[in-house]
């Protein structure tokens, strides 16, 4: 092996490792963009989920306004919304609601919910305890149920903000008919998983 | 396995080999350059008739021709075929001719390689239009190929496209892969990196380019597969993922990617304005330097192709100033071609007339895409024709020009022959005239409102498509002019001399016209004239 040739194998070898670690890179940014929507709270997604630990004081001189939405994702049947379209708050109060979902269909289904919030400054400073997002939500065929949600504005919420927007948007994510599946088991109504 | 010299020593009195193996089997730069421009004029072709075909159905309002859905296969077809069949193997084509023979080399670094990311590349286009004849239809996502749209929401024969799309990227970055190994390690003696024509240093950081963001591209049709097919949710919202996430990762990419089609047309304009100013190039080193920035720029500009997804203020600033930052080493390479000219003894043959049109159009397309770059205008453009308008102004007069002007300017070097002047310029002055009464006219349909990709319009839009339906006949047609005058060129004519042009300058026009099969066996000694005197 000449020198051209052992010069031309390690700029190879080394571009081969630049185009590897670049394809990585593609998939790296995936986490990147969350991490950087956390960082800096855009994208409207909450991020404090679970127990609230330290314990806050209600600031009742100021009524924070709590509009709540529901919208279905396009093709999802159940009929959803909330139990009170808009809620006033003090900071710092553990304030507990539902949303109501039906699933008109024959059949049973699965939904799953995403929410946004806007502004998306708010989106720190709004912790949910108890969410129905958090999990999956099976309905049977025709069932009717009150999903709760309970969450707090903490008080670092800014100034300028006195109405915060809650939406939920519904996906149907029941999940497709395996080819193994009989007939006769559609028939009775089986839910999956 | 021999060295590569001793490979070339072996065959040096042979000629090519006969008949289609020739072809199949070659390992020679510039066999596969052929290869590669004639199938990007194929590719061409190709793409131009589902232009013409958009065109004809927006002739008039209301629905002549085609259906809305087969219009949107066109226009996400004749997007994908025009970026990475038509422009990207064309300037690959050039790089294979005549890197080599301006750096003094006898090849290019890895000949095999070059065969296969070559042959890939007919397969990979195969593979994609065969989803025209498919049951649902071809992509009709558009050529960004946005989620949802091309996952939940696409025809089956998406899956074709992402393999496709995986095997160009494979071959774009072998082909990178390769430019790089030449001009790094294969230059003459003598010959250092600030003296490389910059043809060569345009190419080399276009390929630098390609390494970056051909992974990411292959990475984001890898994810939309998994959404697809595996369960994963990158860009379903209903699983955790997020649509805009695909945006972003597709314009990482997206955006280097149109800086790969246009600094090989840059690296064009600086070789062909000289020798037809008979003057060296305006500020060699500063276009070095703002090609350089150009690329390293194009890396954090990337969101201004979605100012209206809804990024906070602060990111809709970052985007507008770093993106209007390019617009100054654009600006410097401008001045330079320019000042080139200045009070130089200029001739006005084919190449040099695509190269002018070339600097003032492109400049045309630059000044519109400032205009998007203005983030709060932007709102308003956004999806309009106006978008269109600026984007073929930069890739039609801008990249395709300057393969038109290196294809006439190195045709003699080709084949040996002259083309003929006469329809080299008859040529010139319809694709000029052409392009300008198509494009020109979208401007102000954009700025009126129309949005792209509609296979329909309302009544105030009329006139204006019909002039750019004209325009696009024009254009389209007049490039079998080119074609006549290519085969006619390869097969007689006068003969052309070693320097083809007065003022030509390179190691490229010291080889005889046509060049030996196998060139720069023994490596030339080079000197640069420029560097004793400065």
């Amino acid at each position: 092996m000449n020198q051209l040739q052992r010069r031309n194998r390690s700029l190879v070898t080394r571009l081969i490792v630049g185009t590897v670690l670049m394809f990585g890179f593609g998939f790296l940014l995936v986490p990147l963009y969350d991490v950087f929507c956390r960082v800096t709270g855009l994208n409207g997604k909450v991020l404090n989920n679970g127990p609230v630990t330290q314990s806050v004081e209600i600031n009742r001189d100021r009524r924070v306004k709590v509009q709540l939405l529901a919208v279905n994702n396009e093709a999802m049947p159940w009929r959803f919304k909330p139990q009170e379209s808009e809620i006033t708050v003090f900071p710092g109060e553990m304030k507990q609601t539902a949303f109501v979902a039906l699933n008109p269909t024959q059949r049973s289904m699965v939904g799953q919910a995403v929410p946004s919030v806007a502004p998306s400054e708010a989106a720190e400073h709004l912790h949910k305890v108890n969410c129905f997002c958090f999990e999956q939500q099976p309905l049977m065929a025709g069932e009717e149920r009150a999903m709760p949600l309970v969450f707090m504005i903490d008080d670092e919420l800014p100034q300028h903000i006195s109405t915060i927007t809650l939406s939920y948007t519904l996906f149907d994510i029941t999940p497709e008919p395996r080819p193994t599946l009989t007939l006769q088991e559609h028939r009775q109504g089986v839910s999956y998983e | 396995m021999g060295s590569l010299e001793q490979t070339v020593h072996s065959t040096d009195h042979h000629g090519p080999a006969k008949g289609i193996t020739r072809w199949l089997y070659t390992t020679n730069h510039k066999d596969i350059g052929t290869l590669y421009l004639l199938f990007s004029l194929t590719m061409f072709f190709v793409g131009g008739c589902m232009a013409l075909t958009i065109r004809a159905e927006l002739f008039q309002p209301g629905l002549q021709l085609i259906m809305p859905e087969f219009f949107n296969q066109m226009t996400t077809m004749h997007g994908l075929i025009m970026v990475f069949g038509a422009v990207m193997p064309a300037f690959v084509g050039l790089a294979n001719w005549m890197i080599p023979m301006m750096v003094g080399s006898p090849d290019m670094a890895l000949p095999r390689m070059n065969n296969w990311s070559f042959w890939i590349l007919p397969f990979a286009f195969v593979m994609m239009l065969s989803t025209l004849l498919m049951e649902g239809g071809a992509p009709n996502f558009g050529w960004t190929f946005y989620a949802p749209l091309s996952t939940t929401y696409a025809p089956p024969s998406v899956t074709y496209f992402i393999f496709a799309v995986h095997m160009m990227g494979i071959s774009s970055i072998m082909g990178a892969i390769n430019v790089i190994a030449t001009i790094l390690n294969m230059r003459a003696p003598g010959m250092k990196l600030m003296d490389m024509p910059l043809f060569v240093w345009t190419w080399l950081i276009t390929a630098f380019l390609l390494i970056a963001v051909m992974p990411v591209l292959a990475g984001v049709v890898t994810m939309m597969l998994m959404d697809i097919h595996f369960g994963t949710s990158f860009f379903d919202a209903a699983g955790g993922g997020d649509p805009v996430l695909f945006q972003h990762v597709f314009w990482f990419f997206g955006h280097p990617e149109v800086y790969i089609m246009i600094l090989p047309a840059f690296g064009i304009v600086s070789e062909i304005i000289p020798t037809f100013a008979r003057k060296r190039l305006f500020g060699y080193t500063s276009m070095v330097y703002a090609t350089g920035s150009i690329a390293i720029l194009s890396f954090i500009v990337w969101a201004h192709h979605m100012f209206t997804v809804g990024l906070p203020l602060a990111g809709e600033l970052f985007f507008m100033y770093t993106t209007m930052l390019i617009a100054v080493p654009t600006g410097v390479k401008v001045f330079n071609w320019v000042a080139t000219m200045f009070r130089g003894s200029m001739t006005f043959e084919t190449p040099m007339l695509f190269s002018l049109a070339f600097v003032v159009l492109f400049t045309i397309g630059g000044f519109s895409g400032l205009m998007l770059a203005i983030a709060p205008a932007d709102f308003q453009y956004h999806d309009t024709y106006f978008v269109v308008a600026h984007f073929h102004y930069v890739l039609v007069p801008g990249s395709i020009f300057s393969i038109m002007a290196a294809a006439y300017y190195w045709l003699p070097k080709w084949t040996g022959h002259m083309y003929n002047e006469a329809m080299g310029k008859l040529h010139f002055w319809l694709s000029f005239i052409g392009v300008n009464i198509t494009f020109f006219p979208m401007h102000f349909l954009g700025l009126a409102g129309m949005p792209r990709r509609i296979p329909d319009y309302a009544l105030q839009f009329a006139d204006f498509n019909m002039v750019a339906t004209f325009g696009a006949f024009l254009f389209g047609f007049s490039q079998l002019i080119f074609v006549y005058n290519v085969i006619s060129c390869a097969r007689s004519g006068k003969k052309a001399t070693a320097r083809v042009w007065e003022g030509s300058h390179g190691l490229e026009w010291t080889l005889p016209s046509p060049p030996p099969y196998h060139s720069f066996t023994e490596p030339p000694v080079f000197t640069n004239p420029h560097r004793e005197n400065s």
